[in-house]
C-alpha cells in the first residue's frame, strides 16, 4: 500500500456554540484515489474539509486537537504558512461563488496572489486551466466577461479550474454539484474520474448514488465520528457497521 | 395599495374610511411644508444669483470693500479646503472603516472606537472650532492656516468617511471572503483586490458626502482658516483664506451697503458646488446599483 | 502571519482606533483652554444672569436658556413635520410621489447652514416681522424655523429607518383583524417604531443645539433670559452663537477666552450624552456570515 497523502489522528474539533463537529477522527487520505466522505449532514463531513486547508480559521473555534499531517507538513501547526497550504489543498465549495471579477481574473487570482506577474505565463496557466476543466471551448471567446454572466454549471467549472490553476496536491470538494442540473453534474463527475491520477481527492457527495459512483475509498460520518472507513464497494454492498447498514439501506439521513 | 373590506361601523359619526382619508390628507399636507420651502429656496436663490453669476464674478478679485467685483479668492478658497481635508481624512476614514468592517472583533475596545465615532459625529461644528483653534492653531503653532482648518475639518468628516466605507464593505457578501482566502490570498489581499473594488462606489459616495459637509461649513474654520479679506491668493498651507460660506456669512452681516447681486451670486455659487457634489454622489450609487454582480 | 500582512493590520488597527484619540484629544483641549474660568470666575458668577463680557460679567444663564428656547422651539416644529414626512414617505406615498421626495430631503441635508441663515436675513426675518408686528424679524423664532429645517432631514432619515424596521408581518396581521391602512400606522406601526422615533427626536435636538451659523446669523444675539412665551418672538444669544460671534475678538488667554472654551465644554458634554444615549435606544445590528461551507 502506498504512503497516505494525508493523515489524520485523533482529530477533535469544538465551535464556539459548544456544538462538537468532530470527536476524535482519525484517517488516511490515499493520494490518486477519490475519498468520498458521507453521511447525514451535521456529521462533521464540512468541518473536516474546513480544517484540511484550515478555512476553519475563519470559524469561531473554542477547540481543536489532534493531528493532520501532509507528508511532512503538520497541517495544525501554529507556524504553518497557510497561506501556502491553501495553495497544496485547494477546496470547491457546495455553490459556485465566482468571485465578482471577469473569468479571467476567477482563474488569475490564485495565481496573482502568488506573486506570478508575467502576462504570457498568467495567460498559458489560465488556458491550461480551463481546459483541464473542460470549460475552455465554452468560454474562450469570453474571458473578459463578468464571471457571473455565465450558467450556474459552468460557474461551478470555473470554480475548479481557479484551483486547478494552482496545481494542487490535494482537491477538496464540498457537495460541489448541489446546486447542478444532472449535465454539469455529469461533466464534474467525469472530470474527477480522469482527474484523479494526478491528484488525490476528497469529494463529499451530495447524495448516496453520487458517493457509491465515484467512491475508491469510502469514509461514513455520523454525529462527528468516522463510523466506517473502508473501499467503496464494500461499503455500499457489504458494510460492516451497523449504523453504516441502515444509513446505506436509507433507514434514516 | 392593498384593499380591504370594508367594515361599516363608525366612531364620532365618521366611517373608518372617512378618517383614514382625513388623515391621509392631514399627512400629505405636512409632507407638502416640509418640502416646499426647500424647493422655493433652491428657485429663489437660483432666479435672484443666476443673472449675477458671470464668467468675470467667478475670476476675478473683490473690490469696492468686496461691494463689487469677483469672488474667486473665496472659490479657490474653498478647493484648498476640500483638498486639504480630502487628504487627511480619506486615507484614515477608509483605513478605519476596513478596521471596523474585516479586523475588528467584538470586544471592548472595538465598542469603544464604534462609542467615539458616534460621539465624533455629534459634537457641535462650533466645538470642532474651538478644538481646531487649541489644538493646530495655538499648540502646533500651525497659526490661522489652510493647514489648521483643513485638518479641523477633517476630524469632523472623518466619522462620515469611516462608517460610510464601513457599511459599504459590509454589504459585500462574506463568501467572497471566503474564497479568496481558500485561493491562497491574505486577507489583505482578498481585501484590496476583490472586496474594496466592490465596495468602491458605496464609499465614493460616502467621501462626497462628507466633503460636502466639509465644504459648506463655517463655523469651524471661523478661527481656524478664514479670514475676512484676502487681497491676493493664499500662496502656501500655512496661509489664512477667504472661503464661500464664511464669505457668504460676511457680506449678509459685517458688510454694510452690500449689493444683493454679489450676495446672491455667492450664495448661488456654493449651493452649486453642494448640489452638485450631491448629484455626484447619487449617480455614482444608481450606476453601481445598475451593475452590481452580486 | 507574514511580515507585510502584520504592518498592515496593525497599521490598519491604529487608524481604526484614531476615533478614540481624536475624542480624547477634543476634550483635553476643551478643558486645558475652558478649565480655567472656574478658577477665574467664581461658579455664582457663572450661574448668573448677566452675560457683559466688557464689564466682566460672565453669567452663562442666558446663553444656555437662549438655547434651550430656540432648541425646543426648533423641535416642537420639526417633530411633527419630520416625523410625518417619514410616515408618507414610508406608509403611503406612491412609489414616483417618493422618488421625488427622498432626494428632497437629502438636498435639505445638505444646504449649508450659512445659506439658511442668508434666506433667513433676507426673506424669513422681515416677513415674521410684518407679521407679529415687531420691531425687529431677528428673534428665536427665525431661529427655530432655521433649525427646523436642519433637523428635519435627520429625522426625516431615521424616523423612515425606523419604519421600515417594522416587520411587515405586524402589518398584515392589523390588516387582518380588519383594521385600516390609517389605524394600522397609527395602532401597531409607530408604536413599533417608537425607539427608533425616539432617536430621532433626540438627534434632532442634538443637531439643533450644537448650530451655529444660521441661529448666530437671525436670531439678534442680545443674551436675554426666558421670560414667558413672549420670549419666543424676541432676540436671543445661544451658547453657539457667542462662542462663533466672540472667539475672533478675544485675546487668547484671557477670562473672556477661558469662558467661551468653558461654553465650549458644556456643548460638547451635551452632544456626548444625547449621541451616545440615543445610540444605545437605537442599538445595533451585527452582521450576519453567509454560511458558505454547507
Amino acid at each position: 500500500m502506498t504512503e497516505p497523502k494525508i493523515q489524520i489522528r485523533d482529530l477533535y474539533l469544538r465551535y464556539s456554540d459548544g456544538k462538537e463537529a468532530l470527536k476524535g477522527v482519525s484517517l488516511d487520505i490515499q493520494p490518486n484515489l477519490i475519498t468520498v466522505a458521507f453521511g447525514p449532514s451535521g456529521g462533521g463531513k464540512s468541518s473536516l474539509v474546513k480544517v484540511l486547508n484550515r478555512l476553519i480559521d475563519l470559524s469561531d473555534v473554542d477547540e481543536m486537537r489532534g493531528e493532520v499531517r501532509m507528508g511532512d507538513l503538520n497541517i495544525l501547526g501554529k507556524d504553518t504558512d497557510v497561506v501556502e497550504l491553501r495553495r497544496r489543498i485547494g477546496v470547491v465549495f457546495s455553490r459556485p461563488i465566482p468571485l465578482p471579477l471577469t473569468i479571467f481574473e476567477n482563474v488569475s487570482f490564485g495565481l496573482e496572489v502568488a506573486g506570478m506577474r508575467d502576462k504570457k505565463k498568467l495567460s498559458e496557466r489560465v488556458e491550461q486551466a480551463l481546459r483541464e476543466a473542460v470549460l475552455w471551448d465554452e468560454i474562450y471567446d469570453r474571458l473578459d466577461d463578468p464571471a457571473a454572466s455565465i450558467s450556474g454549471g459552468q460557474q461551478q467549472r470555473l470554480c475548479l479550474a481557479r484551483v486547478l490553476a494552482l496545481k494542487p496536491e490535494v482537491i477538496l470538494l464540498d457537495e460541489p454539484t448541489s446546486a447542478l442540473d444532472p449535465v454539469s453534474t455529469a461533466k464534474i463527475e467525469e472530470f474527477l474520474e480522469t482527474a484523479k491520477k494526478d491528484y488525490t481527492i476528497l469529494l463529499v457527495p451530495h447524495n448516496q448514488q453520487q458517493a457509491a459512483r465515484m467512491a475508491d475509498k469510502a469514509a461514513f460520518f455520523l454525529q462527528g465520528e468516522l463510523v466506517e472507513y473502508t473501499d467503496g464497494e464494500s461499503m455500499f454492498i457489504n458494510p460492516r457497521d451497523k449504523r453504516t447498514q441502515e444509513y446505506v439501506q436509507g433507514r434514516f439521513g | 395599495m392593498r384593499r380591504y373590506p370594508e367594515p361599516k361601523e363608525s366612531r364620532f359619526g365618521i366611517t373608518r374610511q372617512q378618517s383614514q382619508k382625513i388623515g391621509f390628507s392631514f399627512i400629505r399636507l405636512i409632507s407638502l411644508i416640509t418640502v416646499l420651502p426647500i424647493l422655493g429656496i433652491i428657485v429663489y436663490i437660483i432666479v435672484k444669483g443666476g443673472s449675477h453669476i458671470s464668467w468675470e464674478f467667478l475670476t476675478s478679485m473683490p473690490s469696492d470693500g468686496m461691494r463689487a467685483g469677483g469672488i474667486l479668492p473665496a472659490i479657490v478658497g474653498t478647493f484648498y479646503l476640500m483638498a486639504g481635508t480630502a487628504l487627511f481624512s480619506i486615507p484614515l476614514g477608509i483605513a478605519a472603516g476596513i478596521y471596523l468592517s474585516e479586523y475588528a472583533q467584538d470586544s471592548y475596545w472595538t465598542r469603544f472606537i464604534r462609542v467615539a465615532i458616534i460621539s465624533l459625529g455629534g459634537v457641535p461644528s462650533v466645538v470642532y472650532g474651538l478644538f481646531g483653534l487649541g489644538l493646530f492653531v495655538l499648540f502646533c503653532n500651525f497659526g490661522i492656516s489652510i493647514l489648521s482648518a483643513s485638518l479641523t475639518l477633517s476630524i469632523m468628516t472623518l466619522p462620515v468617511i469611516i462608517s460610510t466605507t464601513e457599511e459599504a464593505l459590509r454589504s459585500v457578501p462574506y463568501r467572497f471572503r471566503v474564497v479568496g482566502v481558500s485561493l491562497g490570498g491574505t486577507q489583505w489581499q482578498t481585501i484590496t483586490r476583490v472586496i474594496l473594488p466592490q465596495a468602491l462606489p458605496g464609499i465614493l459616495t460616502g467621501i462626497i458626502l462628507g466633503l460636502e459637509r466639509a465644504v459648506g461649513e463655517t463655523a469651524p474654520i471661523l478661527f481656524t482658516g478664514a479670514t475676512f479679506y484676502l487681497p491676493h491668493l493664499p500662496s502656501s498651507p500655512l496661509d489664512a483664506t477667504m472661503a464661500l460660506p464664511y464669505h457668504i456669512y460676511v457680506i449678509s452681516t459685517q458688510v454694510p451697503g452690500m449689493s444683493s447681486g454679489v450676495q446672491y451670486g455667492t450664495v448661488l455659487v456654493l449651493m452649486v458646488f453642494v448640489l452638485g457634489m450631491n448629484l455626484i454622489a447619487s449617480l455614482i450609487r444608481s450606476r453601481a446599483r445598475a451593475k452590481r454582480q452580486w | 502571519m507574514k511580515r507585510s500582512e502584520k504592518i498592515i493590520t496593525n497599521s490598519v488597527k491604529i487608524a481604526g482606533s484614531s476615533s478614540i484619540l481624536f475624542i480624547l484629544l477634543i476634550f483635553v483641549f476643551l478643558v486645558r483652554e475652558g478649565l480655567p474660568a472656574l478658577s477665574e470666575v467664581s461658579l455664582k458668577d457663572l450661574f448668573s444672569g448677566r452675560w457683559y463680557p466688557i464689564e466682566d460679567l460672565f453669567g452663562l444663564l442666558p446663553l444656555i436658556s437662549g438655547s434651550l428656547v430656540v432648541t425646543f422651539t426648533s423641535i416642537l416644529i420639526a417633530l411633527p413635520l419630520g416625523i410625518g414626512t417619514a410616515i408618507y414617505i414610508g406608509e403611503i406615498a406612491p412609489k414616483n410621489v417618493k422618488e421625488i421626495l427622498k432626494p428632497t430631503v437629502e438636498i435639505m441635508a445638505g444646504i449649508p447652514s450659512v445659506v439658511l441663515g442668508f434666506i433667513g436675513i433676507q426673506a424669513l426675518s422681515p416677513f415674521l416681522r410684518e407679521f407679529f408686528n415687531l420691531p425687529t424679524g431677528l428673534t428665536a423664532l427665525s431661529g427655530s424655523i432655521l433649525l427646523a429645517m436642519i433637523a428635519i432631514p435627520s429625522i426625516v432619515s431615521i424616523a423612515e429607518d425606523a419604519l421600515y424596521a417594522v416587520p411587515n408581518s405586524y402589518r398584515d396581521a392589523s390588516y387582518a383583524l380588519g383594521a385600516t391602512q390609517w389605524q394600522t400606522i397609527w395602532g401597531v406601526v409607530l408604536p413599533a417604531a417608537r425607539n427608533g422615533l425616539l432617536t430621532a427626536v433626540m438627534l434632532g435636538i442634538g443637531r439643533s443645539l450644537g448650530e451655529t451659523m444660521a441661529v448666530m446669523m437671525v436670531t439678534g444675539n442680545a443674551a436675554t433670559t426666558f421670560s414667558g412665551l413672549k420670549s419666543v418672538i424676541m432676540p436671543v444669544r445661544t451658547m453657539t452663537a457667542t462662542i462663533a460671534s466672540e472667539m475672533g475678538e478675544v485675546a487668547s488667554g484671557s477670562v473672556h477666552y477661558h469662558v467661551l472654551f468653558f461654553i465650549g465644554i458644556i456643548l460638547f458634554i451635551f452632544s456626548l450624552i444625547i449621541n451616545i444615549s440615543s445610540s444605545t435606544v437605537q442599538g445595533k445590528s451585527k452582521q450576519e456570515r453567509g454560511q458558505v461551507i454547507s
